[in-house]
């Protein structure tokens, strides 16, 4: 049931655009959502959907640009004048107090008055309607951090509904729930849509996108691509859409000559840090020779993967084994005893500490080596030759191993971090977003580098966001959805075929 | 042992304690919004001497008692500004308020009345002096539960009593006020308090004022109730021990009243058995009630009785996430 | 823009800013002088003559900057792996029981030089171990590190005290002290270091732990900066997130660094125990322990640094004894007060100019 034709949109959102340093996260978007309709707003990680949100919800301001919220001109400054606006937020990370009750977490900042008496008596029987009235049942005196993640989401969602919320934003709302759990949401958006309310899904899961939206507004790179009605689309076209096309950096590469497994992982699980499933029964082989890609959207496992596979979360069940031998909860200085070599996804917290010098980040992990020191001592020298040695061949720039790791620019940042891992001559070379942050230049060198690996007979296991990056670098790909491979494929694959596998849709 | 004994423990018990419970509930309302306070200790001292030079300038041992608090107060505004909107590590502010006190009491002291640091004599005007409960001089010697009457419930000062009533008026702004709704919330997820429109800072800010005027209690009652006057360092350390009982007790209100009266009760023992021999073992050295507390907070912490949470958010300064 | 994410050159950070709020701290206690109705320039000038213008005030001064430089690399070292010893007052306490046992027993047979090493040894031991159990519940149970060394300081205190007072007291004395050592049980003054630079020692207990000090400045730099083990500290510290991905085990490195930041402290003991008054007596830490964190701070964590803080606080010492002579009004604690603002700003508050400092640095440092 949508709203008539000459009502005022419920959501306008005109011009905005938002900076992050260098960052462009939102270009001058544009977005009109329909009153009483789920509108679904896709794409990939790093697209801005977050951000545009946040914005809407008054976490940030909009560096241009201005906000309607049915028909009028609002100034949105800060959560409270969003709760004003009648605009409520479902976090994709909880905002919940988790040793309060579930009543507690629904009235706090709307408490009836300084006692606590008679409002939470009221508050009771408002939630308990509320609770009826959408199908929303919980009970209002458990405690948050007993209850299943997917009821937490429901007080998350009563909270909003409590304050009046007439918008409802969430933000990728079925990472945490099962199948079933997801399912019964749906049905809760559907009745709140019904009753009139106004819903903003923010997902980058094709599935949800047909199931349960009105409209959708593709968002690709900061800028709003294309908005459709739901039923006048298809999963291909959004598919395309979300991926898009780009100048590729396509690698000159020969044809890969896979011999050896030699990482092997069978029936591998990983949970996150509050117990979610994260990583579903995967198992995969690499070869000496080859490079493996993982494809998907950020959040799909994919990080758990490798924290487990370069020993730095234990996994939940399951195996690894290099060159057959089991490794699994090794830690991080025995794998690489045994021959792995690790350019992590985050850079900045873990693959190098910004504080040092860059000659010492150049020995970061490796630096019990007898190269660099003997006995305990550590030769200053011996790193700094290194460090330079370093340098040269892989021209990060400026030439100075002396200088503070945070001086450097990203690129170089990262190819420290890969001229560290690739110089000790690793039999598997694991490697997550490698040109996150990159310049282009960087980048071909970085895939140039990865090739000769793979051709020197090494073992590469490649996670990227970038499908670009995925297609052009890979032997093989893999597709990442909910914790679980979905399909293998080869890199000729069609960007389209791929797009729907990372959005959920089955090849 | 003689009944007497037992009960001039108990009735010391009870004095030994006020300042510990006033203590460890101003450490309770900050930390239980994230805010480390070392600093107890010092605040306790800076109001002990402001309340003996109010009372000892005006006679009066209310001035005294507004003055502890007052200056109690801006001293948790102090060290709100470093933690909270300076973001500064609470840890090292706490040590450094305690620095201040310690000299800047005497300093101020000596300058001021040239007796070694101490505040001169008050006199028993000046004072919060014995509430005598009715009919405590005839109920004294009529057997144990009279002598408990007249020594132990009846015949304290009137901040001792303000003690034990404010540890439920603690409970109840704790848990039935929407302020204390919030404080609680603000030390487990500030982000949750955030979300939902509450000044982060503001409460938290209120949360060290509490505190300020809890801990100016407890000053005031050192140097005019249970003393005559301020003497350098009069704190002795009952800081740190109010602060092992709020970790003792887990952040909650009577387990910290209990704690304290528990800790009070190690000291008043110690006090006791001094020079007198157990069969058997000989003196008990004073030094083992004295380790006493820490070494059960020591337990606690490990684990080893019972899992002590702290707030969640508890010495980290709220940043909003990128 | 946020001046928060704005870098600054090495020498604002580490000499500008400490600087400036040195400046701040001594123009507050300034201002106290002033409030008593004593003229702070005079104050300034009896403290600064007190300390350092004579050989006896500089030998009395170099004596408590010897206590500083221990505890302020105890400190350094354990902050070096994000670590917040306050515990090195009750570890320097209980250190000395290792050095007095040394002493205690050797002092009868061989001279001072036989007798160092072992009270060295016995003091860093001692110190060491009453870091272990902290330490230990810091790494294996998540107990916050700050809260358990500050109860082990005052479970140290009423340690030493029951020894002193019924162990290792002289029977039939009535002070809770040890024996006198012998002169194989101390160690010798510096009167020879005073003297060529023309000054006389006079009654300062300025003494050969001074030496060890600075020997230990140069060890704890060696450590820090020169070993893997240094780097290993220094990773865990900057940033635990890389020191997981690095490899480095945390359980072993948080106990190791806190059984190195025990042993400094223990061998601050040294300086009075066996330099000053020979013989181990009740509470002859006075302080140094919370003195060092201080020192620490404002030093920056660096040897080079640790050693003028501490020579600074020495000053301030020294000067105060000497002015509280001269000024009734103003006592020894005045330096208390002193220390109390350097750590408030030097620690809490450094950042407080920060962003001034960035907006007078955009406008006229890119030139």
């Amino acid at each position: 049931m949508s709203s008539t034709p000459t009502a005022a949109p419920a959501i306008e959102l005109i011009g905005i655009d938002k900076k992050f340093g260098a960052v462009h996260a939102n270009k001058n978007i544009n977005l009109t959502v329909a009153k009483g309709s789920i509108h679904g707003i896709i794409g990939e990680n790093g697209a801005g959907k977050s951000t545009l949100m946040s914005i809407l919800y008054g976490f940030y301001h909009a560096d241009g640009g201005s906000i309607r919220i049915n028909g009028k001109d609002t100034v949105i400054h800060d959560s409270q004048a969003a709760i004003s606006a009648g605009i409520g937020m479902v976090h994709q990370h909880f905002m919940l107090v988790e040793n309060f009750s579930v009543l507690e977490n629904v009235i706090l900042g709307v408490e009836g008055g300084a006692l606590l008496g008679r409002g939470v008596s009221e508050a009771r029987s408002a939630l308990k309607r509320l609770e009826a009235d959408y199908g929303l049942e919980v009970d209002p005196d458990a405690i948050i951090e007993e209850l299943p993640v997917g009821l937490q989401q429901r007080v998350e969602i009563l909270k909003a509904l409590y304050r009046g919320a007439e918008i409802l934003i969430l933000d990728e709302p079925t990472g945490v729930l099962t199948p079933a759990e997801a399912d019964h949401l749906f049905k809760i958006l559907g009745v709140l849509r019904d009753q009139g309310k106004t819903i903003v899904l923010i997902t980058h899961k094709l599935r949800e996108i047909m199931a349960i939206t009105d409209t959708v507004s593709v968002m690709r790179r900061g800028e709003m691509v294309a908005t459709r009605k739901t039923q006048e689309t298809t999963v291909e076209e959004l598919a395309e859409l979300m991926v898009g096309r780009r100048v590729l950096l396509r690698v000159e590469k020969g044809p890969a000559a896979p011999s050896d497994v030699v990482l092997s992982v069978r029936n591998l699980t990983v949970k996150d840090g509050r117990g979610v499933t994260m990583v579903d029964n995967v198992s995969f082989d690499v070869r000496a020779g080859e490079v493996v890609g993982i494809a998907g959207v950020a959040g799909n496992g994919q990080s758990e993967l490798l924290e487990a596979i370069t020993g730095i979360r234990k996994p939940a069940s399951g195996e690894i084994l290099m060159h057959g031998q089991p490794v699994t909860g090794f830690d991080s200085a025995r794998l690489r005893q045994l021959g792995l070599g690790h350019i992590p996804e985050d850079r900045h917290h873990m693959g190098l500490v910004l504080g040092f010098e860059e000659s010492e980040n150049s020995i970061l992990g490796y630096h019990r080596d007898v190269r660099y020191g003997r006995g305990p001592m550590l030769d200053l020298d011996a790193c700094r030759e290194d460090a330079k040695d370093k340098i040269e061949k892989y021209d990060i720039r400026p030439p100075n191993c002396r200088l503070k790791t945070a001086n450097f620019s990203g690129g170089n940042q990262q190819k420290i971090v890969v001229a560290r891992e690739i110089e000790r001559d690793p039999a598997l070379l694991v490697v997550g977003q490698p040109t996150r942050g990159v310049d282009i230049g960087a980048i071909e060198f970085i895939h140039r580098r990865l090739i000769a690996m793979r051709d020197a007979g090494k073992a590469v296991l490649l996670v990227s966001v970038e499908l670009d990056e995925i297609r052009s670098l890979s032997d093989r790909i893999l597709v990442m959805f909910a914790g679980r491979v979905v399909g293998e494929k080869t890199p000729d694959t069609g960007e389209q075929t791929l797009g729907l596998m990372m959005a959920g849709i089955a090849a | 042992m003689e009944n007497l004994d037992l009960i001039s423990i108990l009735g010391s018990t009870i004095r030994l304690s006020i300042p510990l419970i006033f203590t460890a509930l101003a450490g309770l309302f900050t930390e239980r919004a994230g805010v480390f306070d070392i600093g107890l200790e010092g605040k306790m001292l800076f109001s002990a001497f402001a309340a003996a030079v109010a009372a000892f300038m005006t006679g009066s041992p209310w001035l005294g008692l507004l003055s502890g608090i007052t200056v109690s107060v801006l001293i948790s505004l102090i060290h709100g500004f470093a933690s909270i909107t300076n973001r500064g590590n609470q840890i090292v502010s706490g040590v450094a308020i305690n620095f201040l006190a310690s000299g800047l009491t005497a300093v101020l002291g000596q300058a001021w009345f040239s007796q070694g640091g101490r505040t001169p004599p008050l006199a028993v005007s000046a004072r919060f002096t014995e509430i005598i409960f009715p009919y405590a001089a005839e109920l004294r010697d009529t057997g144990f539960l009279g002598r408990f009457y007249a020594n132990v419930i009846s015949g304290h000062n009137i901040l001792t009593y303000l003690a034990f009533i404010a540890v439920p008026a603690s409970w109840w702004v704790l848990y039935r006020t929407r302020f204390g709704l919030r404080l609680r919330a603000v030390g487990e997820n500030p982000g949750a308090v955030d979300t939902a429109g509450i000044s982060v800072t503001w409460l938290r800010y209120r949360a060290t004022i509490c505190a300020g005027i809890l801990c100016g209690c407890a000053g005031t009652y050192l140097s005019i109730a249970q003393s005559a006057g301020f003497v350098k360092d009069m704190s002795a350390g009952k800081g740190y021990i109010a602060l092992a009982a709020l970790i003792f007790a887990k952040w909650r209100p009577v387990p910290v009243m209990l704690a304290c009266l528990l800790f009070g009760f190690l000291d008043a023992f110690a006090n006791f058995m001094q020079g007198k021999n157990v069969p058997g073992i000989g003196e008990v050295p004073v030094q083992i009630f004295q380790a006493l507390p820490y070494v059960l907070t020591c337990v606690l912490l490990a684990g080893f009785i019972g899992v002590a949470r702290p707030p969640k958010a508890g010495g980290v300064p709220y940043v909003k996430e990128r | 823009m946020s001046t928060a994410s704005v870098p600054l050159p090495n020498w604002i950070t580490y000499g500008l800013m400490p600087f400036l709020n040195l400046v701040v701290a001594f123009l507050i206690s300034g201002a106290v002088v002033w409030f008593i109705g004593e003229s702070p320039l005079d104050a300034v000038t009896l403290l600064l003559q007190g300390a350092l213008g004579n050989g006896e005030g500089i030998g009395f001064t170099l004596y408590y900057a010897t206590n500083f430089i221990f505890t302020g690399l105890s400190v350094a070292v354990a902050y070096h792996a994000g670590l917040f010893n306050i515990g090195s007052e009750g570890q320097a306490y209980v250190g000395g029981l290792g050095a007095a046992l040394a002493s205690l027993a050797l002092d009868h047979y061989v001279p001072w030089y036989v007798t160092m090493p072992f009270a060295v040894i016995g003091a860093a031991i001692f110190g060491a171990a009453w870091a272990l159990i902290p330490a230990w519940l810091q790494a294996k149970r998540g107990s916050h590190i700050v809260i358990t060394t500050i109860m082990f300081n005052f479970i140290g205190a009423a340690m030493m005290v029951y020894l002193l007072v019924h162990v290792l007291i002289v029977p039939g004395k009535m002070a809770p002290e040890t024996r006198v050592f012998l002169e194989g049980g101390q160690l010798p003054k510096l009167d020879w270091l005073i003297a060529m630079f023309g000054g006389k020692i006079g009654a300062a207990p300025f003494n050969a732990s001074f030496l060890i000090a600075l020997f230990m400045c140069v060890a704890v730099w060696i450590l820090i900066w020169r070993t893997k083990l240094g780097y290993e500290i220094r990773t865990l510290g900057a940033s635990p997130t890389a020191a997981v991905y690095a490899g480095i085990p945390y359980v072993k490195t948080v106990i190791i660094t806190m059984l190195i930041s025990g042993g400094l402290a223990g061998m601050m003991a040294l300086n009075p125990v066996l330099g000053a008054s020979a013989r181990l007596q009740v509470e002859f830490v006075g302080g140094a322990g919370f003195v060092g964190i201080a020192v620490s701070l404002m030093g920056r964590s660096h040897p080079i640094g640790i050693v003028l803080a501490a020579i600074l606080f020495g000053v301030l010492y020294q000067g105060g004894d000497a002015l509280s002579f001269d000024m009734p009004k103003i006592t020894r604690d005045m330096i208390v007060v002193i220390q109390g603002l350097v750590i408030l700003f030097a620690g809490a508050l450094e950042y407080l100019f920060r962003p001034a400092i960035v907006r007078v640095w955009q406008r006229f440092g890119k030139a």
